[in-house]
């Protein structure tokens, strides 16, 4: 292929983040251009169509289906409130009527003269679409939502589960190295994003969802604890929909690895500081990655402008991290890049480079197996 | 467009979910053949938003690698050939942006709605949900499931021709007051189809004209004893170009360049598939297992069908094999002793980082394990869909009714003429025997049955072409497309009576040059006997009297076998193929048959 494509996760302190946010359906835009917005700041709202229901009517008042149109009282399209009559016969010299009183506050979509069956429709949901970030309004889209903008620093994760939160930062551990189990978790972590090292296990993060902590990150985590933990076994990695208290982002991978000290120190440094966290995860075509986002609205665009480089892919000299085994999890520079095919120890040929690790040790890994770390 | 004989040089793509890939075929001496490939990743996604960029990105690495030019100054195809310049046809297809997802309705689950399944997914469209009368589900779950699942479009089926009309009107209600929006594109009408009872065509109307754009085919299903799915397959790919492909970045550019509708991937490999069949009178089951789905396509007594595992994959979808088998089900394919919670992590890191490939030894074994395991619970998923048609009226006998199963497949691995495999782990295996052993342990085919893989996945390009130009598409295929794995002879018993170093089955093989191959095949032991490809070997197989090779039990087969890159392959290890239950023997048998494959290297076997 011409091209390498090496996945990278951004973790930078200085970046323009843009969030699209929009309703699942047309609906009213709350905000205007360059109006400044917080994480809870509603965008847009709409209404959900109520719920339908299919009743047999034909059934309830004992009614052939083409005679429906003499009981039912409403025309399709029209309102009812709740137990209101809906349909009812004339009975015999006025008793023995059968009726059919509605159950929810509504309106009648259709009457079939065939099937005997009613639609009847529940009162639209509101719905609404928050800001999630705090910034300004660049941009909107009519009738959907927004773009919010602000510069932030970006953390963005490998995996994670839960959706979108806000909170200050609090580190619990010293080190990039440090587990962290039940005993870090506290009462007054209620509401912040905590700061964690090389691992999480399944019953801290449910003390932490206990305690209402709003999001945690860490290094690792376990699968064998992430099952334990949802009660179910994750299939396809689509997530952020899990109905949890807490978030979750793991920014290097399954098994207990070491937070990269880089990412460890961004967010050390704004410990204190509001920012928001979501664990929703989508490797696929369109991918998300869980990220936590910092946002410095009132720095210059400046500053994003020196430090946006755009991604090069894999160079001499760049920053890699291992992400399968046998060296998974090591991190290391690029000290060369064979053009050629090389052969693996599992017989495979494919593009390789040499790296060294913090240690001062070498290795042969392929191209495939590692990513930039961009900073 | 020319006229097939005026055609010399063919440009094909193939518009993947994350690689676009270009062919050129050019005719030589009167025979088409593949001259080159190029790739590049697919640009629909944003920032690009534009498929052709993608395109034209393979096309130039073809235009790279022949020195031809194919893109004029203005960025399109050249479709005029002068001396080095352009191509005489250009074709497409795509499944990129997610393909084509369906959602298919019909009255009941195992007939109508069943047809318009086959119908849907005959079309190569992944079918997201099948709405039923009688699948169990309340109205207003019905509603919301198809609100929820955004569906590209709708195929309504139900009641034979002069059959029920209330029931099929109670699902065109069901489906209008879902009110179901287009996956793609904010502003316009979901595409449904229907093709139930022609009585009920005015009240399918009257619910569903007004909410959606309604399009009306024949009846799918016009009696029970018969199907009738072309109208409707035609019709989806119809509205395949104009909606679903209209709808995504850069399609309606790549639209205008294409001398054929552009195909989606599936529907096209299916094309290719069942031409081949038909040509060579043969039966023929092919795979495709990919990072997140696995195709499986079959033809057999004349028919065609074809699923989609949706989440069975070697990479997105690695993590679902796991939890769909277990850990037990991929750990009895590898000749190692594993840390559970450390496979457990890895397969997760699989998820998360779906682009890397296997380094060690351990982790290859390891991945083919898997794939053996995705491969064989997408085709158990494959036979009970192919199936003789359910619903229609039968003369029972006395063995039926003691019979658990109702209606039978029509996969037959006795029967079974080829097996074909593709998709990264087939195609890219470092060593050609893998993929062979991969599919053997997966698919346990019977008798004698050729091996062969798809080595670059050209069977879409290919599949397209079969419309315009079937000439060149079979030569491609037979002379370009297939790598020719070999022959696997597996003598079939009934399970009953195995014991390890039985006699199962004489055989004689005549080598091309006049040497003979000869001896007896014993229960539980694999080989392999070279021949390469392209050559044949004539055979003489003489089973034992509880076994089978294609004649009946005990029955004595002369016949012709062909080469490949791994040659003949005597399986004894008995059909169904049995592991054994203690860990110890277990792996020691593993390692038997491994080595005599030569699988894996003898150091990491021996240990």
């Amino acid at each position: 292929m011409g091209h390498v494509y090496t996945p990278g996760l951004k973790v930078t302190e200085f970046t323009k983040v843009r969030k699209t946010r929009i309703l699942p359906l047309k609906g009213n835009v709350l905000v205007s251009v360059g109006q400044e917005v917080k994480p809870d700041s509603v965008i847009a709202e709409t209404f959900l169509p109520g719920k339908a229901e299919v009743v047999n009517i034909s059934n309830k008042v004992n009614v052939e289906p083409k005679d429906l149109g003499m009981v039912i009282k409403r025309k399709p399209g029209e309102s009812f409130e709740k137990g209101e009559v809906l349909a009812q016969t004339k009975g015999i010299l006025g008793l023995f009527r059968s009726t059919y009183r509605t159950p929810f506050k509504g309106s009648l979509e259709s009457v079939s003269n065939i099937t005997g069956q009613m639609i009847i429709r529940g009162e639209p949901t509101p719905i609404n679409v928050k800001a999630y970030i705090s910034g300004k309004i660049a941009d909107i889209i009519p009738e959907e939502g927004a773009i919010v903008e602000s510069t932030a620093s970006l953390i963005q994760g490998i995996f994670g589960i839960g959706g979108e939160k806000y909170g200050k930062l609090e580190k619990i551990v010293d080190s990039p190295e440090e587990p962290v189990d039940e005993s870090y978790i506290k009462d007054e972590h209620k509401g912040k994003i905590l700061i964690g090292g090389s691992f999480i296990s399944a019953n801290a993060l449910a003390k932490a969802a206990d305690k209402g902590v709003k999001g945690i990150v860490v290094g690792g985590f376990d699968d064998k604890d992430l099952r334990e933990f949802l009660g179910y076994d994750i299939g396809v990695a689509i997530t952020g929909s899990e109905d949890i208290g807490c978030s979750l982002v793991v920014t290097e991978g399954f098994s207990e690895i070491k937070m990269a000290l880089h990412t460890f120190e961004l967010l050390s440094k704004y410990e204190g500081i509001e920012a928001s966290i979501n664990g929703a995860t989508q490797i696929r075509a369109g991918v998300i990655r869980p990220e936590v986002v910092i946002t410095h609205p009132h720095l210059s665009d400046d500053k994003t402008a020196q430090k946006d480089m755009e991604s090069k892919g894999v160079l001499l000299e760049s920053k890699v991290r291992a992400i399968r085994v046998p060296y998974f999890g090591k991190i290391g520079k690029v000290v060369s890049l064979p053009p050629d095919l090389r052969k693996l120890e599992s017989e495979s040929k494919a593009r390789v480079l040499e790296v060294e690790f913090e240690d001062g040790t070498r290795a042969i890994i392929p191209r495939a197996n590692v990513e930039v770390i961009e900073e | 467009m020319k006229k097939p004989e005026d055609i010399n040089i063919i440009l094909a793509t193939d518009c993947g979910s994350t690689t676009t890939k270009a062919i050129l075929i050019e005719k030589k001496d009167d025979e088409y053949r593949l001259v080159v490939r190029g790739e590049a990743p697919t640009t629909v996604e944003a920032p690009f938003e534009d498929v052709t960029m993608g395109v034209l990105n393979a096309v130039g690495e073809v235009e790279e690698l022949t020195g031809k030019k194919l893109i004029n100054k203005d960025g399109q195809i050249i479709r005029q050939t002068n001396g080095d310049e352009g191509c005489d046809i250009y074709i497409s297809t795509s499944s990129a942006g997610g393909g084509l997802q369906m959602m298919c309705a019909g009255v009941v689950r195992e007939m109508t709605a069943e047809s318009a399944e086959r119908a849907a997914l005959g079309a190569g469209a992944i079918v997201m949900d099948v709405i039923a009368t009688n699948d169990n589900r309340l109205a207003h779950e019905k509603i919301e499931r198809i609100r929820q699942l955004r569906p590209d479009m709708i195929l309504l089926s139900g009641g034979i021709d002069g059959g029920t009309i209330s029931h099929v009107v109670e699902l065109a209600q069901i489906i209008g007051a879902a009110d179901p929006k287009p996956r793609l594109g904010i502003g316009y009408k979901l595409p449904i189809i229907y093709a139930g009872n022609v009585d009920a065509r005015d009240a399918v109307s009257e619910a569903l004209s007004e909410k959606t754009s309604l399009d009306m085919v024949e009846n799918l299903r016009p009696v029970l004893e018969r199907e009738n799915l072309r109208p409707a397959r035609e019709k989806i790919h119809d509205l395949f170009m104009e909606h679903v492909m209209a709808q995504a970045p850069g399609y309606k550019k790549l639209m205008t360049w294409t001398d054929a509708d552009i195909m989606p991937t599936p529907g096209a490999v299916g094309l290719i598939m069942k031409t081949i069949a038909d040509l060579e009178s043969i039966e023929i089951v092919g795979v495709d297992i990919g990072g997140a789905t696995t195709d499986i396509f079959s033809v057999f007594q004349n028919t065609f069908n074809r699923t989609v595992s949706a989440n069975l994959g070697m990479s997105y979808s690695v993590s679902n094999v796991f939890a769909e088998t277990g850990l037990e089900n991929v750990m009895r394919w590898v000749p190692l002793h594993l840390d559970e919670r450390d496979l457990r992590n890895r397969v997760k890191n699989k998820m998360v980082r779906p682009t890397t490939i296997p380094q060690s030894i351990e982790e290859l074994i390891f991945e083919q394990g898997i794939a053996r395991e995705a491969l064989r619970l997408a085709f158990l998923q494959h036979k009970s869909f192919a199936t003789t048609l359910k619903g229609v009226q039968k003369v029972r006998t006395l063995a039926d009714t003691f019979s658990q199963e109702q209606e039978a497949t029509i996969v037959n691995m006795m029967s079974l003429n080829m097996l074909v495999g593709s998709g990264g782990v087939l195609s890219h295996a470092p060593r050609r025997n893998q993929a062979a052993i991969m599919m053997i342990d997966a698919f346990q085919p019977e008798g004698i049955t050729r091996l062969a893989v798809d080595s670059i996945f050209m069977m879409p390009q290919l599949g397209v072409l079969t419309e315009i130009h079937p000439k060149a598409a079979t030569e491609v295929f037979n002379k370009d497309c297939l790598i020719h794995l070999g022959t696997c002879i597996s003598p079939t018993d009934g399970g009953r009576d195995r014991k390890d170093g039985t006699e199962i089955m004489k055989y004689n093989i005549t080598l091309p040059g006049g040497k003979t191959e000869s001896g007896t095949l014993k229960f539980g032991e694999i080989m392999k006997i070279p021949l390469e490809i392209g050559e044949t070997a004539n055979a003489v197989f003489e089973p034992g009297r509880k076994f089978d090779v294609g004649q009946g039990k005990g029955t004595k087969v002369e016949t012709e076998v062909h080469g490949g890159t791994v040659g003949i392959i005597l399986d004894g290890r008995g059909r169904p193929l049995n592991l054994p239950d203690e860990d110890v023997l277990r792996v020691e048998k593993l390692r038997e048959w491994l080595l005599s494959l030569e699988v894996y290297p003898e150091s990491i076997l021996k240990d």
